[in-house]
């Protein structure tokens, strides 16, 4: 066991290290995250004016304030800093086409242990550079959590979706990514799934304010456990039974990704001896 | 009992087939023809510890097929294989750290990081103690001379001193058994032989056995006393190097110093006239009917010297494979037919 720590410790620190080596590229990518909320931002601004006659502050859309609409972006963009995997399954089917996957045939490791802890590096990475810039920005957008803080409880289970919806989002992407063995060139697969995942994870817009029976669907698939579940359980607009029900959803998807990415790499790698090399 | 024992070793790719054009594009992207290739048809391999063998081929002979079953990467389509009591394919862990795979033109390193750092990843992977990777390190990195490039970005280091890393990365754990696909592919003479020369030295200081492709008939010569050529997927000659020109080559090369006033005309009778530069003219003779050429030609032409050589055994490998590429499948079929044009010109 203590081996195995020791070898983890050594993949995450080599993975870090590498992750720094280009330091403007990676100082940008960490800043330029928080472009895209901004234009999201101006774009309720305006809606909420042109609802509420010039008065922004007074209108609602399903049940959203202007405040909660701002808060709930920010929060989104803090699961999605956890659920994105930029480069993951492009990178695995790369290592595929070109038969870098090899090396995990002939060294004693394993692909997508390795690959999990590489990537978990690069989150260490990634947070310990955003942490400056998202709390700054946390702390001069205060004004809009008009509902406060949340209690400890609730910022535990935040935490706790937080991390599944990483899991979530490694082992599904991973997935995809090991398609790779079958098709080699996964980019257009990669292209509708980016699409479904910008307007079903809660990236675009609040997923509550879907009609039935869209509602329910969305509440039974994975997408929306990347980003919109987290942000919903920080602000409270899922509790009781309802909250368990979807941590427990978002639990299962979990352990399906796990499973599946298991199982297309173990029949991958059968299908890739078998034919190819 | 051998330590890597092949038995009918056979592997048969599918690959699909294109004809030109837009039109069989289209039609591609619904029915798709395959085409069986049998890249490896029926090796029988038995090598010892610690022998260097060098597999020869031509391109798409076999021969890296042939080293990607052996590691496992790849599963036979029929046929057997064990190495130290272990198949490949399986990829056990116990086998897998008992073995290393080479390949000149794929590199394992972190390119963006010093080497020193895979260094340290193998060291974890392979379960390497701490003092016999220091000590194995030490040792490797002086016998390359690349100590002091230990903290340099793989990125940065020329295809000579990154493949001098490639190796070191691949021997840290003491493999018992090394594959080589082709470590020298693009390097320049100097390091070519530098690499050669570790490679002998480390083979002999360890006794591990190596099974080594290249092109280069340097490293071949340098290297190995045992070479397996393959082609279309069969070992054609498995035997010393020097015994590929008796079992191959047909021919003699005759270089006959003519006297000053001799003519070089009507040579063509006695074989093959490969160069004439009066007063010096080659000939290629069949190898029986060398002494017998040669004492007509004494007899008929004033000669001031003479000398008797073998082809250069790269003409002969060149041939061999000529003739593997045309799909003879007899390996002596090609040569009789090119000394037979011969003897007619």
């Amino acid at each position: 066991m203590m081996v195995r720590v020791v070898t983890w410790w050594t993949i995450l620190r080599i993975a870090l290290e590498e992750r720094l080596v280009y330091r403007g590229d990676f100082a940008l990518g960490t800043l330029m995250r928080f472009l895209p909320i901004i234009t999201q931002i101006f774009l309720w601004w305006a809606v909420f004016e042109a609802i509420g006659d010039g008065q922004r502050s007074e209108g609602q859309i399903a049940g959203y304030r202007f405040e909660n609409m701002v808060a709930y972006y920010l929060l989104t963009m803090v699961s999605r800093a956890f659920s994105s995997m930029p480069g993951l399954a492009s990178g695995i089917a790369r290592q595929i086409r070109d038969g870098e996957v090899k090396k995990y045939l002939i060294q004693p490791v394993d692909m997508i242990g390795f690959l999990l802890l590489t990537r978990i590096a690069h989150k260490i990475a990634y947070y310990s550079v955003a942490l400056l810039p998202f709390a700054l920005v946390f702390y001069l957008c205060r004004g809009f959590f008009i509902d406060g803080w949340p209690d400890s409880t609730t910022l535990l289970l935040f935490v706790a979706t937080l991390i599944m919806a990483f899991l979530l989002g490694f082992f599904l992407e991973a997935t995809m990514g090991l398609i790779g063995f079958w098709f080699l060139e996964v980019t257009s697969l990669l292209f509708i799934y980016m699409l479904l995942s910008f307007f079903l994870s809660g990236h675009m817009f609040p997923l509550d304010m879907l009609p039935e029976p869209w509602l329910s669907i969305v509440n039974l698939m994975p997408l929306k456990y990347l980003a919109f579940f987290p942000a919903a359980v920080f602000l409270g607009n899922v509790q009781g039974p309802e909250l368990v029900q979807g941590v427990m959803i978002q639990a299962g998807w979990v352990v399906f990704f796990i499973i599946t990415a298991r199982i297309a790499f173990a029949r991958g790698v059968k299908r890739y001896s078998g034919f190819g090399g | 009992m051998a330590l890597i024992e092949l038995r009918n070793l056979t592997k048969s790719f599918r690959v699909y087939q294109k004809h030109e054009g837009l039109m069989a594009s289209l039609r591609g992207l619904w029915r798709r023809e395959y085409r069986d290739v049998q890249a490896v048809r029926g090796i029988d391999l038995d090598v010892q510890r610690g022998e260097f063998v060098a597999f020869l081929g031509p391109n798409g002979a076999g021969k890296t097929t042939t080293l990607k079953l052996l590691s496992g990467v790849i599963n036979p389509t029929s046929g057997s294989a064990l190495v130290m009591g272990h198949v490949p394919w399986q990829r056990q862990n116990a086998y897998r750290r008992r073995f290393a795979l080479v390949m000149g033109q794929k590199n394992q390193l972190w390119w963006d990081l010093p080497a020193q750092e895979s260094f340290r990843l193998h060291q974890q992977i392979y379960c390497i103690a701490p003092e016999a990777f220091s000590r194995t390190l030490d040792e490797l990195t002086s016998m390359l001379d690349v100590a002091q490039l230990l903290r340099q970005p793989v990125r940065e280091l020329s295809l000579g001193e990154r493949m001098k890393m490639e190796l070191i990365a691949a021997l840290l754990h003491s493999p018992d058994v090394l594959f080589l696909d082709e470590p020298t592919i693009g390097l320049d003479v100097v390091a070519q032989h530098r690499i050669q020369k570790f490679l002998k030295e480390y083979q002999q200081q360890r006794n591990v056995t190596i099974l080594l492709t290249s092109h280069y008939m340097k490293d071949i010569v340098a290297l190995c006393r045992r070479v397996v050529v393959i082609a279309h997927g069969r070992i054609r000659y498995d035997g010393s190097l020097s015994g590929i020109r008796d079992s191959f080559s047909s021919h003699k090369v005759v270089t006959l110093q003519l006297a000053e006033t001799a003519s070089t005309d009507g040579f063509h009778r006695f074989g093959e006239v490969l160069e004439i530069q009066p007063p010096r003219i080659k000939l290629r003779i069949d190898r029986p009917a060398v002494a017998g050429t040669l004492a007509a030609i004494l007899a008929q032409h004033a000669i001031e010297d003479v000398a008797v050589e073998d082809p250069p055994l790269e003409e002969v490998i060149a041939d061999l494979f000529s003739q593997a590429a045309r799909g003879s499948d007899d390996p002596m079929g090609l040569d009789k037919v090119s000394s037979a044009v011969g003897s007619v010109r």
